[in-house]
């Protein structure tokens, strides 16, 4: 459907709006802090409706790119403004835009110092990610994708732990290191095709030995961004100091640019590089689901071990995209999705007993049950999702990832499914260890049960994960035509090679 | 030819008869306090009226004096850039100027007769003219280093720049000498023609040498080595000075001796860019990273900067050209945020420059901190800021001419170069505040900062109007006129 409003740029902005009003607040501190935080939650709740009327106005059998907006920006080097979703931004729009409010409604209590600058920084991310899925323009899109390092650097940086300038750091300089190499392909692939414009890209024959450097480019940003092992090392230190609605985003939100940018550039723009290189990312794949399942299980920190399990979930989803079959990236998606609401609320899971007893020990806990019930219910509901258990979220992605595997090679799907094991050994271990049991520390006995504000935030994630789970038909069926497009860029790449 | 046709150069005789009569005016004035206030206003009047003329009558392209200058509207553009940065120098001076105990009437001249120099070498179209804005250039720069008289380290930094700086004329007269001897002519489109049928090892030689001396005058590694001394030890207003308005005007120059005159010849000194190019981007990475000093860490960030901008001027393709244009620009503005900065820092009253001073400084100055962080994402080269455009259309420049490898060099070195910047950033807003700085009262310095934050910000909307401007010189590139 045409709307003739740009309605992407009004949402992509939206939380600009927010800054705005942020940096306009007076008074004494306490004033200050009520109402930054009121400000940036109705600001996100607002961004949040507005993506729903996106997505209630997109057409889910429309194979192009809905709602483009166009303006010129730098005519005279090709570059333009240009915005647009298809069935593979569109639900990474409303995941970014669902998990900001309720980010900032997780740190509503455990974030004190510099609410105002904090707010700041999350309504700058927000703007910055809904951005990166939007941008149907390479600069904009390095625009955008670059730029979140900012406000995240400043977010683990500032309301960090203990490690917090080394996890930055690390980051930061980690990411950066992967995109610029990026941004060296982009520069040779608008002086090839003298173009930035993401569609005619997608449409440009780039030669095969082209095509292997610019693959491996696009792969050392968005590997380092999943992050794929080895490079992942940043992301366990940098989920355990950032404060628990950072670790949220990040891995509900900033690891899945890793995977759209996958699906956006390297399939379609180098389908010939992304076949060759097939079974080296299946390689590292395999290796991060299963050797990262054995680090996490080696843990003695909750949300370092949660950080390993993102690794080995995000490793599914390359697995998936890879395959290059139907089902295989459709998977892949499911899991992004899936593992951004359930990421986010194991995360924040971490943080509930973090606010309250402020250690992230494993071994400091036990028998939580007994003070907070109502959070081991929904602790156990994440904890099954995490693990793929059916009637959950989980469960359809790593279904279809495995099914997409199996069409590749046997040897692939038997060595991911053993993920899958190891994943449910530390999971299920894990939730033992800290809710199971009888409650004998005093500390754990003094719990005080989940406040109407957790329950808030565990609210619309339990739906989410179950109702994915039970009825997947609605996100498969608004992925579907957009994977076909992609797999027809496949296609036509390997009928190509065939015909060589 | 009309060789009396002065049109092309009335902004410059204008500056040079509104420095000389200054120079007389100076004299009469006292006391020197009072002296050195009216000048100062003065010279910044000065400098916006030459800034008009050479717009209104740069524009046109031209030539004056008998084709040994010229002037068009890509000299305009780097003049601009030079006049401006001049005259906000001037402008934050005022408290500086006290502070630092130089408050004379001179060092407004100075920078008058240094600027006069820097457009003189922008416009020269001949090897003597070039020489003789240099060294217009360079003298009175290497007094207003040494000014603060009771200052070792200040008569240090003057002495090293000159004597440094002396070496370069002399490398650099040398080179001229041969490229004359082995072309036959001192006049650029002379020399071009000559060149067009390939150059002689002799005059390759005397090229290699005229680019070495105007390293020295860019700091490009590995002629760099005065620079974090000079930098350190002069003023920070003077710091501030040599950082912006020489750099424009020696890198103006090296475009248009590389483009113009060699233009026939991109061979014999592509390589010798490069490797300037790649030096400078390490160096000036690597070398900052253990600095303590902010001066000296501004000087190892000007090498790097300065390497990026080879980058582009190492394409010797066109889009090179407005590739240095817009970093040039965004650079102009970035440094004298930063230097607005450091200029307000100041405990109980004494100038600070240490890098550990701004530990906390988000806590006691938080717009200063803010703009601070701008400029330091922005020089780290992060998007959407200013300084991300310099770096991309520079790389792209040397990606369309086929120089992936050295893009690649380039952006390496900027993720090592971000780690320092980083640093600032992590000092200014993760570090706590221990020992609080002064309230920097001078409104027009907070001013120079706020409004140079929003320039690098929003360098984005500004971008495309950038673009048509640079791309509006483009036809006048051609610097071999007549």
């Amino acid at each position: 459907m045409e709307t003739t409003w740009p309605i992407l740029t009004i949402l992509t902005f939206l939380p600009m709006i927010g800054v705005v009003f942020l940096l306009l607040i007076r008074g004494d501190d306490d004033v200050v802090i009520r109402n930054s935080r009121n400000v940036a939650l109705w600001v996100s709740g607002f961004t949040f409706v507005m993506s729903l009327f996106v997505l209630f106005n997109f057409d889910p059998a429309v194979a192009g790119y809905q709602f483009e907006d166009r303006g010129i920006w730098l005519a005279l080097d090709g570059i333009g403004y240009h915005m647009g979703v298809d069935g593979i931004s569109m639900p990474f729009v409303v995941l970014t835009t669902l998990l900001t409010p309720l980010a900032i409604l997780a740190s509503w209590k455990s974030v004190t110092l510099r609410v105002r600058e904090y707010m700041i920084a999350f309504m700058l991310l927000e703007t910055l990610m809904i951005g990166t899925f939007c941008a149907l323009d390479m600069v904009l899109f390095y625009l955008f994708f670059e730029a979140v390092l900012i406000p995240m650097f400043l977010i683990i940086g500032i309301w960090g732990g203990m490690r917090r300038v080394y996890a930055s750091f690390k980051f930061f300089l980690y990411t950066l290191a992967g995109s610029v190499l990026m941004l060296v392909a982009m520069l040779y692939m608008a002086t090839t095709a003298q173009t930035t414009d993401i569609p005619l890209l997608q449409e440009f024959a780039f030669s095969p030995a082209a095509q292997t450097w610019l693959f491996l480019a696009f792969f050392a940003s968005f590997a380092v961004k999943v992050p794929m092992w080895p490079v992942h090392t940043w992301l366990p230190d940098a989920h355990v100091e950032a404060p628990t609605a950072g670790s949220m985003i990040l891995a509900g939100i900033l690891l899945k640019m890793g995977g759209y940018g996958f699906l956006r550039f390297s399939l379609p723009m180098f389908p010939e590089a992304s076949v060759y290189f097939a079974p080296m990312i299946f390689s590292l794949s395999v290796v991060a689901v299963i050797y990262t399942s054995l680090v996490a299980l080696a843990q003695t920190d909750m949300k370092k071990m949660i950080a390993y399990s993102s690794v080995a979930h995000m490793g599914f989803v390359t697995i998936g995209i890879f395959t290059m079959t139907e089902q295989g990236i459709a998977g892949a998606m499911f899991q992004m999705i899936s593992h951004g609401l359930v990421s986010a609320a194991l995360f924040f899971a971490v943080g509930v007993v973090y606010d309250r007893l402020h250690t992230r020990e494993i071994d400091a806990y036990g028998g939580v049950a007994d003070s907070m019930p109502r959070y081991a219910a929904f602790f156990m509901l994440m904890m099954l999702a995490s693990v793929g258990l059916p009637g959950t979220s989980g469960f359809v992605g790593e279904f279809l990832v495995l099914v997409g595997a199996w069409q590749s090679s046997t040897l692939l799907a038997f060595l991911t499914a053993t993920g899958l094991i190891l994943g449910a050994t530390y999971m299920l271990w894990l939730y033992r260890r800290v809710v199971f049991g009888r409650a004998e520390k005093e500390e754990v006995i003094a719990m005080t049960p989940l406040e109407g504000r957790e329950m808030l935030i565990f609210a619309p994630l339990t739906v989410l994960v179950l109702w994915y789970g039970i009825f997947p038909g609605g996100l498969l069926d608004t992925m579907q035509p957009a994977i076909a497009t992609i797999l027809g860029h496949v296609a036509d790449a390997a009928d190509a090679m065939g015909t060589q | 030819m009309d060789a009396l046709n002065l049109t092309p150069a009335i902004a410059e005789i204008f500056l040079a008869g509104a420095a000389t009569l200054l120079v007389l005016l100076a004299a009469f004035v006292e006391p020197e306090v009072q002296a050195s206030r009216l000048m100062r206003k003065i010279s910044i009047g000065a400098l916006v009226v030459t800034g008009a003329l050479t717009v209104s009558y740069g524009s046109v392209p031209g030539m004056a004096f008998g084709n040994l200058f010229m002037s068009s509207p890509f000299t305009v553009y780097m003049k601009l850039l030079v006049l401006a940065g001049a005259s906000v120098v001037l402008l934050i001076s005022r408290p500086h100027l006290k502070a630092d105990n130089i408050n004379k009437p001179e060092f407004a001249l100075l920078i008058l007769f240094s600027v006069l120099g820097m457009m003189v070498m922008i416009s020269a179209n001949d090897l003597m003219v070039l020489y003789m804005g240099l060294e217009l250039q360079s003298l009175p720069l290497y007094v207003i280093a040494a000014m603060q008289r009771d200052s070792l380290r200040s008569s240090e930094a003057g002495l090293k720049y000159f004597l440094l700086g002396a070496l370069s004329s002399g490398l650099l007269l040398y080179g001229l000498s041969l490229v004359y001897g082995f072309t036959g002519g001192t006049n650029y489109a002379d020399i071009a023609g000559s060149l067009s049928g390939g150059a002689s090892p002799g005059a390759v030689i005397g090229i290699v040498f005229m680019i070495a001396g105007i390293a020295f005058k860019i700091s490009a590694a590995p002629f760099h080595m005065w620079t974090p001394d000079v930098y350190e030890g002069s003023p920070t207003i003077v710091t501030a000075f040599f950082a912006i308005a020489p750099k424009i005007a020696a890198m103006t120059l090296f475009l248009r001796m590389t483009y113009g005159m060699l233009g026939p010849v991109p061979e014999s000194w592509q390589q010798v860019t490069i490797m300037l190019a790649v030096l400078s981007m390490v160096i000036g990475a690597l070398g900052a990273i253990m600095q303590t000093e902010l001066k000296r860490l501004m000087a190892y960030s000007s090498i790097a900067h300065m390497g990026y901008v080879l980058v582009g001027i190492s394409s010797a393709i066109p889009s090179g050209i407005s590739a240095v244009m817009v970093y040039l620009a965004i650079y102009v503005v970035s440094a004298i945020g930063v230097f607005g900065v450091i200029l307000s820092l100041s405990r109980e009253g004494v100038p600070v420059h240490r890098i550990a001073d701004l530990k906390g400084f988000s806590r006691s100055h938080p717009m200063h901190a803010a703009c601070m962080m701008i400029f330091m994402f922005s020089m780290a080269g992060i998007p959407p800021l200013g300084g991300f455009f310099g770096k991309w259309f520079a790389f792209l420049a040397a990606v369309e001419a086929g120089l992936v490898v050295l893009a690649v060099i380039g952006v390496l070195a900027s993720v090592m170069g971000a780690f320092y910047y980083l640093r600032i950033v992590k000092m200014m807003y993760i570090d706590e505040l221990e020992n609080p700085l002064d309230v920097p009262s001078d409104s027009v310095n907070n001013l120079v900062i706020g409004i140079s934050a929003l320039i690098v910000a929003l360098f984005i909307f500004l971008l495309g109007p950038l673009r048509d401007s640079i791309a509006a010189t483009m036809p006048y590139i051609v610097f071999v006129l007549g």
